[in-house]
């Protein structure tokens, strides 16, 4: 160990992390703030689940019911779900391609620190005089008809937490195209590479749409535009397109990471190298290529017409060929392999015939005359989370137990592990699977609540029992956590003992220059390649020599807590004299940072090769 | 992993057995179609719940062989295989040919349910053959308005069965959806445009139905979102032309006979009488027709759309719409009503009455 890794004081931690720009320290946090938004976003659902246990129950109003309802939306979508895929892509895929950073380490804090501003500023509605009540979705005539600021902290929060996703999302696209190792060739890429790649492809082209469309109804509701005002020929069905344009994309920048977590687990615990490679990577290209041209499915049954809604049937239905490919190659590559049980396998192996089922719902959807029916029921509500939860958290979940040695250097509890995965598989499809034929029994989505003799009593008790079931997983794995913490057993570079991939080839976690020398890749799989001819690592690419690192920096942090004022003051510079001079004072915190970090040199530092190889012989003589 | 492949037999054996036994209530499934579109929509999803099942069923047949058979027994390396372009063909071709046995139905499917040329094709009068209803949502309300026949009622829709039906569909404040589950998919109403789409209610379906049918808003609107029901009174065509003539015959307020509702028409006439119409005439704007016309309210089989209509639930509503619909815009608009008020009240309304 070397003395970066020293004990330091409480203050001296939190200062380090508030500064990092280092991709590990950067995934832990997206990693904190992601899970503790998770837990938010599971709060609010479980209140939507005991709401709706019993029929004509009081246990939350009506006003009060639209609030969770689309905090639980936006929550578990823009403040859970992706920020935690964004710390697995923090985390590993640097290493997957043996690199030593992210090709911008400033702008990967800045894009953490904005989304945990935008995050904070969207939840701080609770406290504020009552949170956004339009859905996640925010439908135009009904936001502008929304009274309060609770749609005022949807659009603020959200403009400033996505500004730092497209940051992210823009970093990881330099970062794979510049910073690949040796010999790491595109076609030898991991899939979660892959898939980081091709999810960030996608942030790039999805998020600005989504800026605009806030930026319009931003402008309606706080500067007077009319943009979405009928009245004054503003037009709402643009927002739907706007939305829907992003919307859609999103699904699959949440689900292509999750593809990619489970196309390295699989294969791992398979011990048999990915099936098909080539295909799932064009496959992969392709869902994200087809996931642009498919939004107006969403919009049914707005009236677009026969052509429209007919055209985008069949480009919908056309997605489900590359994801099938997929499903099949998943199964190929466990086939004929050597497969053990651990507890990320259990994920994996559940994850395909879950996520199945809401690919197959998705087809269902997909048919325009028969979707007329489905839209905005319980349905749709099924379809989703089988898609969001069956893929994506069962990814995060499963990339969590899988990762943690990685990140944290120990064990999560196996044993804890599977007791987890056995009550959130359970929970999970008793929750959702009833929902799909609530919805086909007349149930429509987003009602706070339901009234006798309609037929939807059983099915929504049964419902709410699979919730807590998914709530007790939750419970489990946050004590398996704190258990690993307390105990601190170390592990050594490859805890699984069958890693393919470079990450594997490591210390866990990483020193944080990740490579002392950058590696020799091979081939695909290229730990697997050295292991499989008797080395016990890579071989270097390059001699031993100074590591060029960049500094850390405070000024993420202050440039996006600008913003998060500037917020505060756009809000309530209607309402009070005081709104005008802090948006001011916020842009000027914000640009005066900007600035700051424009006219600073700041050429980062050198690890010089003496130090590094004084480590290698502190360690030896450590062990 | 038994267990996990018992639970995914399970939950295949228990979607079929819901499926055909087409679970839900008459007047409100999906699953029980009781109109042309409805049924269409109904062999639609048939259809691709077949194909779906069987690519099911050959996933979790491989599923099953691949976790049982492959699991790990000792520590050799398995062979490494690349891929296969034969399966690689064979995978990608077999759906493409599964998904174009589902296109092309909901290609022609698509545009049948959008035909609405009847609704263009205008006689001599100026008016169309075809029955044409105006549907107008607003917060937690619906109306109906009959252009053909110039008439306007509220929360009830009242259609012949057996013929179509043609729906111009509008919001005046937010937006809605208009759903009928059991006769037909769902149109939203926009604040933009009036779209237009068809339905056919079986004779046989509203049979079932007991001639009720239960309407839905299926898009987020507000607080009472849950509460912005409707009703569909499905009857012959013979009822429902007897039904038009006699609401056209109310060109004045209908006179109640009791002394208590005559009680109650006086209060009615000097406060809500402001947004309430009680005559079915529609020649009076959009704008003015703020809340349900009340012409033939005693004949409803709901009040709001949500509660059964009997004495003790218009009582409840008059004194407290806010708790039984949160958000609407009828509460507050008026004093707090005495007991007596409420009676006489309730009195006058349930004598609204067109039919016998």
């Amino acid at each position: 160990m070397s003395t970066y890794a020293q004990k330091k004081g409480f203050g001296a931690t939190v200062w380090d992390y508030l500064t990092t720009v280092d991709h590990k320290k950067i995934a832990v946090l997206y990693l904190i703030a992601g899970g503790f938004f998770f837990v938010v976003g599971g709060l609010e659902a479980m209140f939507i689940r005991i709401q709706l246990a019993v029929p004509n129950s009081d246990f939350v109003s009506a006003g009060l019911y639209n609030q969770i309802l689309t905090m639980h939306g936006t929550t578990m979508i823009f403040l859970a779900a992706m920020p935690l895929l964004f710390g697995f892509m923090n985390a590993i895929m640097p290493l997957q391609i043996g690199a030593r950073d992210v090709a911008f380490p400033f702008i990967n804090a800045l894009g953490f620190w904005l989304f945990f501003f935008g995050g904070v500023f969207l939840n701080l509605s609770w406290f504020l005089g009552g949170a956004p009540d339009a859905g996640w979705t925010s439908y135009a005539s009904l936001s502008l008809a929304s009274e309060g600021h609770g749609i005022d902290f949807y659009l603020l929060g959200l403009q400033i937490s996505g500004a730092g996703t497209l940051m992210g999302g823009i970093n990881f696209l330099v970062t794979i195209i510049n910073m690949r190792a040796p010999g790491m060739t595109y076609m030898r890429m991991p899939l979660f590479t892959w898939t980081t790649f091709v999810a960030s492809a996608l942030i790039l082209f999805a998020f600005p749409p989504l800026t605009v469309g806030i930026f319009l109804l931003m402008f309606d509701r706080l500067f007077g535009s009319n943009f979405f005002v009928t009245a004054a020929g503003g037009n709402t069905i643009i927002w739907e397109h706007l939305f829907w344009i992003f919307g859609h994309p999103e699904v699959y920048i949440l689900v292509l990471p999750a593809f990619g977590i489970f196309s390295e687990i699989i294969p791992v615990f398979s011990r048999k190298r990915l099936f098909g490679y080539s295909s799932m990577v064009f496959a992969t290209v392709l869902i994200g290529f087809l996931g642009f041209m498919v939004w107006a499915h969403h919009m049914f049954t707005v009236g677009l017409g026969p052509i429209a809604n007919a055209i985008f049937a069949v480009a919908t239905m056309a997605i489900a060929v590359p994801t099938g490919i997929k499903i099949f190659n998943w199964l190929f590559t466990m086939w004929g392999g050597s497969i053990k049980f651990t507890t990320p396998m259990h994920y994996a192996v559940a994850f395909i015939p879950s996520f199945l089922m809401g690919g197959v719902t998705g087809v269902m959807l997909a048919s325009a005359a028969a979707d007329y029916q489905y839209h905005d029921t319980y349905f749709v509500v099924a379809h989703f989370h089988y898609v969001i939860v069956g893929g994506v958290v069962f990814a995060i979940l499963a990339g969590t137990t899988f990762y943690w040695p990685k990140m944290f250097g120990t064990m999560l509890n196996e044993t804890l592990g599977k007791i987890t995965f056995w009550l959130f598989f359970i929970g999970f499809h008793l929750t959702f699977f009833i929902q799909h034929f609530l919805g086909l029994w007349g149930m429509p989505r987003r009602i706070f609540t339901f009234l006798e003799g309609q037929g939807l009593e059983t099915g929504n008790f049964v419902s709410t029992v699979g919730a807590f079931f998914m709530a007790a997983a939750t419970v489990v794995l946050v004590i398996n956590i704190i258990i690993t913490t307390v105990k601190n057993e170390r592990v050594g570079n490859d805890p699984w003992g069958d890693g393919r991939t470079l990450e594997w080839a490591i210390p866990s976690p990483p020193p944080f220059y990740n490579f002392k020398q950058l590696p020799l890749v091979r081939g695909l799989d290229p730990l697997w390649i050295e292991k499989m001819e008797g080395k016990k690592g890579m071989t270097p690419a390059e001699p031993l020599g100074d590591i060029h690192m960049p500094n850390a920096s405070f000024i993420p942090f202050v440039i996006s807590f600008g913003l998060f004022v500037a917020a505060f003051g756009a809000m309530y510079r209607l309402d009070y004299g005081w709104g005008l001079p802090v948006l001011i004072i916020g842009l000027a915190i914000t640009f005066g940072s900007m600035f700051l970090r424009s006219v600073k040199d700041d050429h980062g530092f050198h690890i010089h090769k003496e130090e590094l190889i004084d480590e290698d012989d502190n360690k030896g003589v450590k062990a | 992993m038994k267990k996990l492949a018992k639970w995914r037999l399970f939950s295949l054996l228990a979607l079929m057995a819901l499926i055909l036994s087409g679970c839900g209530k008459p007047y409100l499934s999906t699953l029980q179609p009781a109109g042309e579109v409805a049924q269409r929509q109904y062999d639609l999803m048939q259809l691709s719940t077949i194909i779906m099942v069987g690519v099911i069923a050959v996933v979790t047949i491989i599923f099953l062989i691949v976790v049982f058979r492959f699991k790990r027994k000792d520590e050799q390396i398995p062979k490494q295989v690349e891929g296969s372009h034969k399966l690689e063909i064979i995978w990608t071709v077999i759906p493409i040919l599964l998904l174009l046995v589902l296109a092309v139905p909901t290609v022609i499917e698509t545009f049948r349910l959008a035909d609405v040329s009847a609704m263009d094709e205008v006689n001599e009068d100026g008016k169309t053959d075809a029955l044409v209803i105006n549907v107008r949502a607003n917060l937690y309300w619906w109306e109906f308005e009959y252009p053909n026949e110039e008439i306007v009622t509220s929360q009830e829709l009242v259609v012949p069965t057996d013929q179509r039906v043609y729906f111009n569909l509008k919001a005046s404040d937010v937006k809605h959806s208009f759903w009928i589950p059991s006769v037909g998919g769902k149109m939203d109403t926009n604040t933009d445009n009036i779209n237009k789409f068809w339905l056919k209610f079986d004779s046989k379906g509203a049979e079932k139905a007991n001639e009720l049918f239960y309407g839905k808003c299926a898009e987020l609107c507000g607080p009472s979102h849950a509460l912005m029901d409707f009703k569909v009174r499905a009857v012959p065509s013979d009822e429902f032309d007897q039904w038009v003539a006699s609401m056209q015959g109310i060109e004045e307020p209908i006179q109640p006979e009791t002394a208590l509702a005559q009680e109650g028409q006086e209060l009615f006439n000097q406060s809500c009488i402001g947004c309430h119409a009680i005559t079915p005439n529609n020649a009076s704007p959009e704008a003015a027709r703020v809340a349900p016309n009340l012409t033939d309210f005693g004949d409803r089989a709901y009040v709001a759309g949500i509660l059964e209509n009997n004495e003790e639930n218009i009582k409840k509503w008059l004194a407290d719409p806010e708790t039984l619909k949160p958000g609407n815009k009828m509460s507050k608009t008026y004093g707090e009503l005495t007991p007596e008020q409420i009676d006489a009240l309730t009195a006058y309304l349930m004598e609204l009455k067109v039919q016998e």
